[in-house]
């Protein structure tokens, strides 16, 4: 059992990987469901329970770190910045960035300054979480 | 004083295939590889130099209950423990190589920052290895 676990993290693991790399190119989860040799249905249900998340919403946060990265440490318009990290649409991108980061793509920028920290840590540490939800009334 | 980091170690899921990986495929050299019952202390360095050895350890008994072991091994599978940043004289080259023996393990591709040229990519089991060359990109 264990061993049939630790191959299919491993895959979900090489899939997640793959969206990590190829974050700025047009991905659906046919194809990176592919990576991991699984349907997308049963991949996308593999990968929330491995990592807490479905894909569609990791894929999401790796393209808006990048783009935060990219508003905090360049001149490039919003709109470039949108394109660069993988959003089909501004529309897409303002409103995911909202959701997820909680102020608008403008304002994060007005906010924040280059970070002096090796890129690694700051691709892994930087990811937004989602935030919290409002809350209730 | 502390003088040095002598050992550091990660966890393998299986020791003859490290051994391919970082001896075969990044370079590095055996260290130490002495059997004492069912132990093997295993351990990798970077090849000449007077450097930290990597000792990979296999979960298990005796050190970990098997529920422990298999709890080890499942993350180190699905990414979530540490891994190692190596430095390099040739990222690029190293890239280059890698990828012409077959290797498509890589999280990140040689990218330039204000402080080298690095690349991701991951050991055979999960685990992540990044490769560094330090200086302004020409």
């Amino acid at each position: 059992m264990s061993r049939e676990v630790e191959e299919l993290n491993r895959r979900l693991l090489r899939a997640r990987d793959a969206m990590d790399r190829a974050y700025a190119q047009p991905l659906d989860v046919a194809a990176v469901a592919a990576v991991a040799h699984l349907s997308p249905a049963h991949f996308s249900r593999c990968f929330r329970t491995v990592f807490g998340e479905t894909p569609h919403r990791y894929l999401q946060r790796r393209r808006v770190e990048r783009s935060m990265f990219l508003l905090r440490e360049t001149g490039r318009t919003v709109t470039d910045v949108c394109f660069d990290v993988g959003f089909a649409s501004l529309g897409t991108f303002s409103r995911t960035f909202r959701q997820i980061v909680g102020q608008t793509p403008s304002d994060y920028r007005s906010g924040h300054h280059p970070v002096g920290v090796p890129h690694c840590a700051l691709m892994a540490n930087t990811r937004p979480r989602t935030a919290a939800a409002p809350a209730a009334a | 004083m502390i003088t040095k980091l002598n050992v550091t170690s990660i966890y393998v899921l299986d020791h003859d295939e490290a051994l391919d990986f970082y001896v075969g495929k990044l370079g590095l050299e055996k260290g130490n590889d002495v059997q004492q019952g069912s132990y093997r202390w295993l351990t990798v360095r970077v090849p000449g130099a007077d450097g930290t050895e990597i000792s990979l350890e296999q979960p298990g008994a005796p050190l970990h209950d098997e529920a422990t072991a298999a709890q080890l091994r499942e993350l180190v599978t699905k990414g979530a423990l540490t891994g190692l940043v190596l430095n390099s004289d040739d990222v690029r080259g190293l890239y280059e190589s890698l990828k012409a023996g077959g290797f498509t393990d890589f999280t990140q591709e040689p990218t330039d920052h204000f402080y080298g040229t690095d690349m991701g990519l991951r050991d055979p089991f999960g685990n992540a290895v990044r490769i560094l060359q330090q200086g302004s990109p020409a």
